[in-house]
């Protein structure tokens, strides 16, 4: 038997896109952050954070990055294809535009422990969603909630 | 090139997280409270009836993934079961629980006796088989 004193879920109006295409966004991600990091490469970041704002501000199924799995990824993958509410990862590139933001202020500003933090941030957040499947909103938004909300 | 030091620090305690979260997430952790403990929440409090023998209690968020796939699997157990009701209810309207029960982040399912008395928990979205022997360990109260 069931209750529900808010079904959250609902909502029939929420957009569901393919699990995969975040996830194989945030391999990318990986490997563009990572390479930032070790040549502090101020170009890389301006190029991730269009991306991030992309994501963040449109969509995530709307980045080169989501453009390259649906061209070249998604045909050659078979089975079920999983779907998720696009808030999540939404949300997660929110997160990853404001670290870098953050990156590229250090950058100009010259403040290299600034540069390097931020980018080890969403770096780490990357790699867990890419490597664990790390669902950055179950942890952090709650946190945000709390701390920030009566 | 720069120092190669950064990227293996945020990598290295990123794999040291990873692990720890992938084998933390979903597992439930049993409680054996008193059997004078007072109820974990009211009836109001989650605005449903207790089951005469569990209730799942299950704190969701909008930007939450395997919230929606909790939610299904915990509806799809407790359907045949009548003496088991689930209870899914959105975290960010009801800080005040929230915070009394120390949730921090989401799915958090609490598993509640007849009286409301939690007697375990799971952070994260948790697995079929181990809700259907969780449940099986609650004895019925009444």
């Amino acid at each position: 038997m069931q209750n529900t004193k808010e079904n959250i879920f609902g909502d029939s109006k929420v957009k569901l896109i393919d699990a995969r295409g975040p996830r194989f966004s945030a391999g990318i991600t990986t490997i563009v952050l990572a390479t930032a990091l070790v040549t502090h490469s101020a170009i890389l970041i301006s190029i991730q954070l269009a991306i991030f704002a992309i994501g963040a501000l449109l969509s995530p199924a709307k980045t080169p990055y989501a453009f390259v799995f649906k061209k070249f990824v998604k045909p050659r993958l078979t089975g079920d294809v999983p779907t998720e509410d696009i808030r999540p990862p939404q949300f997660a590139q929110s997160v990853g535009l404001i670290f870098a933001v953050a990156a590229l202020l250090g950058s100009f500003f010259g403040i290299s422990a600034l540069f390097t933090v931020a980018v080890g941030f969403a770096l780490a957040a990357a790699f867990l969603n890419a490597a664990f499947n790390f669902c950055l909103g179950c942890e952090l938004y709650l946190l945000i909630a709390r701390a920030t909300k009566r | 090139m720069k120092s190669l030091l950064p990227l293996a620090l945020v990598l290295g305690l990123a794999m040291i997280y990873g692990i720890w979260y992938q084998k933390s997430r979903g597992r439930i952790k049993s409680k054996s409270p008193a059997a004078t403990a007072t109820p974990t929440v009211s009836p109001a409090e989650i605005g449903s009836d207790f089951g005469s023998r569990v209730t799942l209690l299950q704190f969701s968020s909008a930007f939450c993934s395997p919230c929606r796939a909790t939610k299904a699997l915990l509806a799809d157990i407790t359907a045949d079961l009548s003496d088991v009701h689930h209870v899914n209810i959105d975290a960010e309207s009801n800080l005040e629980l929230v915070r009394r029960l120390d949730i921090r982040s989401t799915p958090t399912t609490l598993i509640l006796n007849g009286n409301g008395v939690e007697v375990g928990r799971a952070v994260g979205a948790p697995k079929r088989d181990q809700v259907i022997a969780a449940l099986a360990g609650v004895a019925s109260i009444k």
